[in-house]
């Protein structure tokens, strides 16, 4: 039965991992770990991503091997190392940035936050996030309805 | 005494307030994080999506192309095999006829616009003779408006062209050495981006180099507008207009990607006239450019046997379609060779390869004498830069003084014997394919590109040496859509450049084009043409294209149906009608040969799963996304008729050598038996004409092809509901 499960996850993370394997010989560009390990419904931190590749770029070669990647990423995800963010949380955190509980926030507001604290948001990152999130009429950003729009099933 | 209470209290209270202060400002760094966690994974999930979304379309795309050529492939089987008496061959040997080549005087004749009247009524703009910049611009200005050539002055432009074109050499030599040049990749009939291109970065003219890198047409709709602009241009400027034939500039390859329908739908008298001519000029088109000796700019790319003496060579005319070698008649010998083998052995590594080491670049490129000969018109001393043998020069010198001596040539060849010029006219063709039809691989070596089915794939060490061997920098090439409209691979040695932007669908990839000046480094200008995308959120935006490109996969398993449930019963012995997802994903995989991570696109294609098995019955119940729009009892017809639905018109189109858009019960009749054989399936005569009564033919006998294939056209029934 376990043996059932290893094979399974193996399988889930090959095929993700393929998906950037745009050589076909089972690498990836370091730059697209970060995105391979959020796709497989893992949420950490920089700082994890860091250790993580750390762990697997052992010649700094700027690739990533699936042979070193898939037995750590096994471990990830048998051991839940990074679970989903629970919406109630994430719900909390938004009300700690809305300091007047308007129940949304500006975009000057989260701005400040985001390119400030925690781990920063490039320019770059910020803007998208504000064309992404940012209500089409009034430019703000209603939290609680986008908690519920885009966290959708870790299953995916 | 109190006063130090007091202090005390205040000290208290400050201290308090500082925590606060610190607790609060924790608290915001911890829901800062939060946040960011959460945003980066969803930005990554959308990345995975478009991801996928892009292998679905690329997947599509070059299985389609490669349907193309194993259709091409079966029409010349035919020939080679059917006695000249049969049906079969007259229905397709005018596509064979590459002596479309005639005589120049016959060709004159035929671009003969005199007797088409300009009547009154006509809205559109006027062009006079030569063509001028304003001219252009007023061509540019009328397409932007949404107007229409008339027939008489396009017919004229194209015979201005053709007359231009005959004596362009086969590799445009240009310099960047006192002003930038411009470079632009696939334009595949999207007006919308060349217009931008104009918009952005100014037209064309003398102070302002341009080189159009091919696939000017197909698949978008204003491959005609594209055309007559990009030719205008280079009437006026032949010194700084440069257009490189790609491998959709092929009267073949338009039959299926719309080029000759879009033709035939704008100009219903002339339309036939001028897509003979067309193909004419397509194959006077040159086949690359090389900027200051350094930068090789060809449509595909190139193989380890390109050599660009011969390239530099070649009667590039005779080449009507690249699509197949001049003569294969040596094949027909051997009346057991399967059509893949064949397939295997014009294209593959080892077969026919002539390996001609060009004594040096400087052989067929002038020396670094900076000042290169301005082309002109009426200077037939073009090709002396090219050091060529007496004999071809004077062979070149004959044909252009009008005295075509490859007519006779060709006539000879049409003999079954084996003969010398036979082999080099092989050679030729194959350098002219890999120059047009080939990608560049991560990998070493060059392997036959089976995945477009024409051309190879070359390594990075073929780019080493074929660039070192010719003491070239850098090859700009297109042929492939990137997301971002351009892309370096092979070491930053070989760059793509592609420029029709919301090629798949809206908002799929950007265009590009590049700059260039004495340094010859590249710069890159992109840019989205519609309106639409730019006001997409990313999100809205990926899953635009996401849902367009599952459309298309799903319609791809539609027709697959019935081997896919014949491939799910093997691993479902019992019957239960479910399959583990570990089976589901390798089957399909195997039916639909795409090469698409199923796993990951599983819950967008399958609805529920139940403890890891798959409901296939239920699954294939659901794709059924189209409704017949005809009654037709046979139902292993109508699938092989949505399999086969863009091979099937490319046989009406081929049929229907007048161009009318009719053809006969009978030919209706041929083409469903061609159609049956090379799928090796019985289909049988009952059957069609079932298929055929059950359209209403309004007894002239004769059937209207694109009402009939836009009747079987697939239509998602959940997007109308």
């Amino acid at each position: 039965m376990a043996e059932a499960v290893v094979s399974d996850v193996h399988k889930k993370i090959r095929a993700v991992f393929e998906a950037f394997d745009n050589e076909s010989n089972n690498t990836v560009d370091v730059r697209e770990i970060g995105t391979i390990i959020y796709s497989l419904g893992c949420f950490p931190t920089q700082a994890d991503l860091h250790d993580l590749i750390a762990e697997v770029e052992k010649d700094h070669t700027g690739y990533i091997y699936l042979d070193n990647f898939l037995p750590v990423m096994t471990k990830v995800l048998l051991e839940h190392k990074f679970p989903p963010i629970p919406e109630d949380l994430l719900l909390q955190a938004f009300e700690v940035l809305d300091k007047e509980k308007k129940g949304y926030l500006e975009p000057e507001e989260l701005t400040k936050y985001m390119t400030q604290e925690g781990e920063l948001f490039s320019q770059e990152e910020m803007d998208e996030m504000l064309t992404a999130l940012a209500d089409r009429d009034n430019n703000v950003l209603y939290y609680k309805d986008l908690i519920s729009q885009l966290t959708i099933d870790p299953d995916m | 005494m109190n006063v130090l209470v007091v202090k005390e209290e205040d000290y208290l209270s400050m201290v308090m307030a500082e925590c606060y202060l610190l607790l609060s400002r924790f608290a915001a760094i911890r829901a800062a994080l939060l946040i960011q966690r959460w945003y980066r994974q969803y930005v990554a999930r959308l990345e995975m999506r478009r991801r996928c979304t892009w292998n679905i379309f690329q997947s599509i795309e070059y299985a389609g192309e490669q349907d193309q050529i194993k259709l091409y492939n079966f029409f010349g089987f035919l020939m080679d095999h059917f006695t000249p008496a049969s049906s079969e061959r007259n229905l397709i040997s005018h596509i064979f006829r590459k002596n479309e080549i005639c005589r120049d005087t016959e060709w004159e004749r035929y671009f003969c616009y005199k007797s088409i009247e300009v009547t009154d009524s006509y809205t559109g703009p006027h062009l006079t003779f030569p063509m001028t910049f304003c001219g252009v611009s007023k061509l540019v200005e009328a397409f932007k408006h949404k107007q229409q050539l008339h027939a008489r002055y396009v017919l004229q432009l194209l015979g201005e062209t053709w007359r231009l074109l005959r004596i362009l050499p086969n590799i445009s030599q240009v310099t960047a050495c006192n002003k930038q040049i411009t470079i632009c990749g696939d334009l595949h009939g999207h007006l919308e981006d060349l217009l931008l291109i104009f918009y952005k970065n100014g037209l064309p003219s003398s102070e302002k180099p341009y080189v159009f890198n091919g696939d000017f047409v197909d698949r978008g709709k204003n491959s005609v507008e594209i055309l007559l602009i990009l030719f205008g241009f280079l009437l006026v400027y032949p010194n700084d207009v440069h257009l490189n034939r790609g491998n959709h500039e092929d009267h073949i390859v338009n039959l299926r990607y719309g080029f000759t329908k879009e033709v035939l739908g704008k100009y219903r008298v002339h339309g036939k006239k001028i897509l003979k001519l067309l193909q004419n000029i397509f194959s006077w088109l040159p086949l690359a450019t090389v900027i200051d000796n350094k930068v090789l700019i060809v449509h595909g790319g190139i193989s380890d046997t390109t050599d660009l003496d011969t390239i530099a060579r070649v009667d590039r005319h005779k080449y009507v379609s690249a699509l197949r070698p001049p003569k294969l008649t040596h094949d027909a010998v051997n009346g057991s060779k399967t059509m893949n083998n064949r397939n295997r052995e014009t294209r593959g590594p080892v077969d026919g390869r002539r390996r001609v080491c060009s004594l040096s670049y400087q052989s067929w490129a002038p020396d670094h004498s900076h000042d290169l000969p301005r082309r002109s018109l009426h200077n037939a001393s073009v090709s002396s830069q090219l050091k060529w043998s007496v004999e071809e020069e004077l062979k070149r010198r004959r044909r252009l003084a009008g005295f075509d001596q490859s007519y006779g040539e060709l006539k000879k060849s049409d003999s079954d014997s084996f003969t010398e010029s036979e082999t080099t006219e092989t050679d030729e063709w194959k350098q002219i394919v890999d120059v047009l039809w080939s990608d560049p691989m991560p990998q070493n070596g060059c392997i036959p590109n089976e995945v477009r089915g024409g051309g190879c794939y070359w390594g990075p060490d073929v780019t080493e040496e074929v660039l070192g061997r010719n003491n070239l920098q850098l090859l700009i090439r297109s042929h492939e859509c990137k997301q971002d409209g351009y892309e370096f691979c092979h070491n930053r040695r070989v760059l793509t450049i592609f420029s029709a932007s919301n090629y798949y669908e809206v908002g799929s990839n950007r265009g590009a084009y590049i700059r260039m000046g004495p340094d010859l480094v590249p710069h890159f200008i992109q840019y989205q043409a519609s309106t639409t995308c730019r006001e997409l959120t990313l999100r809205q935006s990926v899953g635009w294209t996401e849902s367009s490109a599952l459309r298309a996969l799903k319609e791809q398993l539609f027709v697959h149906k019935s081997d896919l449930i014949s491939a799910f019963q093997e691993f479902d012995p019992n019957n239960k009608g479910v399959i583990s997802l570990r089976h589901w994903a390798s089957t399909t995989e195997r039916v639909l040969n795409l090469g698409l991570p199923w796993r990951v696109l599983r819950p967008q294609l399958v609805s529920s799963t139940q403890c890891g098995m798959v409901d296939y019955q239920q699954w294939i119940r659901e794709l059924s996304i189209t409704e017949p729009k005809l009654e037709i009892s046979d139902n292993s017809i109508l699938e092989t008729m949505y399999k086969n639905h863009a091979n099937l018109e490319t046989i009406f189109r081929i049929i229907d050598t007048d161009h009318s858009g009719l053809i006969s019960f009978k030919e209706f009749h041929q083409t469903w038996e061609l159609l049956s054989s090379h799928l090796k399936t019985e289909i049988s005569a009952k059957a069609i004409t079932d298929l055929a009564q059950s359209i209403d033919f309004n007894k002239d006998g004769s059937i209207d092809i694109n009402e009939f294939m836009e009747a079987f056209r697939l239509v998602d029934i959940s997007a109308h509901t």
